[in-house]
């Protein structure tokens, strides 16, 4: 840089030695900048491929040939309807005969994902004192949504039985005699149109 | 200190270019988050993206003409050269048959502008939903057909995935009908796209 040079031309004789100092740049900033943006672009780059959740639906044919399906005992199926404001019923066996009552609970680990991990056990007990019981036998799960639910609220029902891994869990339609229950629980308010 | 500092910027400049740009897609949808891990098929997959009661739909790349070409000829309405190249190079659209036209002489901004495309209908009096679905199917396997008998080791023959990719917050029937218009074509199978998190929740 440009130096002012002003007592130059004084005191010709003396022997002055101006101390320069070298000013180094700092880089540890710089550096440290560069990582930051490396780090940040290893994981962006990673996530950016999306999850997908496999989701297979019974096949819609009406046929169903009886005789060849086995029944499954009502001691070990569960019914999830899901009503309006993320609120869950849900009860054990027939909905005219339930074996659990109509219980209410919440989205999540404290809520559903307990219900679901004790009836789980159960229905693993029950399936093996059955003379049919096949391992893996247990807990079946009928997932009803009302129209006032919202896709979230079914995807996380889904990742509680990827959580919890019931035999096996089907997406099913709600029957009015359902969304009644729902209704006289507070649970379920038609969405407007 | 120096080797260092040059080694951070080659590995930067490295993970930049393997950075693949976004496309503009024609609706933004905030999708729900599972802990699922499975990650989507890079390959072979349509995508259905569902927000606000419409739905979107975008195919690989490879059989974006071919569907065009044959929906063409079920709806009766012709698309010039340029228009099929248009098509092609669009990541997803949604447009009822009849507006497509319209739609492919705009230009790029103008496309993806957010109220230009108002959806492919699915309504049971309109479905042309199901005909889009069923014509990329046809088209993938006849693309697929076309590679084995050209030789190709790494073509297998299977059917085109379809991945719903929904908005957290859309009512569940509008996806249940989605569902149901698949579960028509015998596809009970599919993806449900969702984002990572933990067990926490």
């Amino acid at each position: 840089m440009a130096e002012l040079n002003t007592g130059g031309g004084d005191g010709g004789g003396k022997k002055v030695r101006s101390k320069k100092s070298n000013p180094g740049v700092d880089l540890t900033a710089m550096v440290d900048l560069a990582f930051l943006l490396i780090t940040f672009f290893m994981l962006t780059t990673s996530l950016a491929k999306k999850q997908a959740m496999e989701l297979a639906m019974p096949d819609k044919t009406p046929n169903i040939d009886k005789s060849k399906t086995t029944p499954i005992p009502q001691e070990r199926m569960m019914t999830v309807l899901i009503g309006a404001n993320n609120k869950i019923l849900w009860y054990m066996g027939k909905f005219e005969t339930p074996t659990i009552p109509p219980t209410e609970a919440g989205f999540g680990k404290g809520g559903i994902r307990k219900d679901l991990l004790k009836n789980v056990e159960v229905a693993k007990a029950y399936a093996k004192k059955e003379r049919t019981y096949k391992e893996g036998d247990g807990l079946v799960v009928n997932i009803k949504a009302s129209d006032a639910a919202s896709y979230k609220n079914v995807v996380d029902i889904l990742d509680e039985m990827a959580i919890t891994h019931p035999q096996l869990y089907a997406i099913g339609d709600i029957t009015l005699g359902e969304i009644d229950l729902l209704t006289k629980s507070g649970l379920y308010t038609a969405p407007a149109k | 200190m120096t080797a260092m500092c040059d080694v951070a910027f080659l590995l930067l400049s490295f993970f930049i270019m393997s950075a693949t740009a976004k496309q503009p897609e024609p609706k933004a949808v905030d999708i729900p988050a599972s802990t699922v891990i499975d990650k989507l098929p890079e390959e072979g997959v349509a995508v259905i993206t569902v927000g606000g009661e419409d739905v979107f739909f975008t195919m690989p790349v490879a059989i974006r003409e071919a569907t065009l070409k044959k929906m063409s000829a079920k709806y009766r309405i012709p698309f010039t050269a340029e228009e099929y190249k248009t098509f092609t190079s669009m990541e997803g659209f949604g447009m009822p048959m009849n507006q497509l036209n319209g739609l492919l002489k705009l230009d790029a901004a103008r496309r993806n502008a957010p109220e230009t495309q108002t959806g492919i209908p699915y309504d049971s009096v309109n479905n042309q939903l199901t005909d889009w679905v069923k014509e990329a199917r046809q088209a993938n396997k006849e693309w697929l057909n076309d590679r084995i008998a050209n030789g190709d080791e790494k073509a297998k023959l299977k059917d085109l995935d379809i991945a719903i990719k929904g908005d957290a917050k859309e009512n569940f029937m509008t996806v249940k009908k989605v569902i149901d218009i698949l579960q028509d074509q015998k596809k009970n199978k599919f993806y449900l796209v969702t984002n990572l998190r933990g067990e926490n929740f």
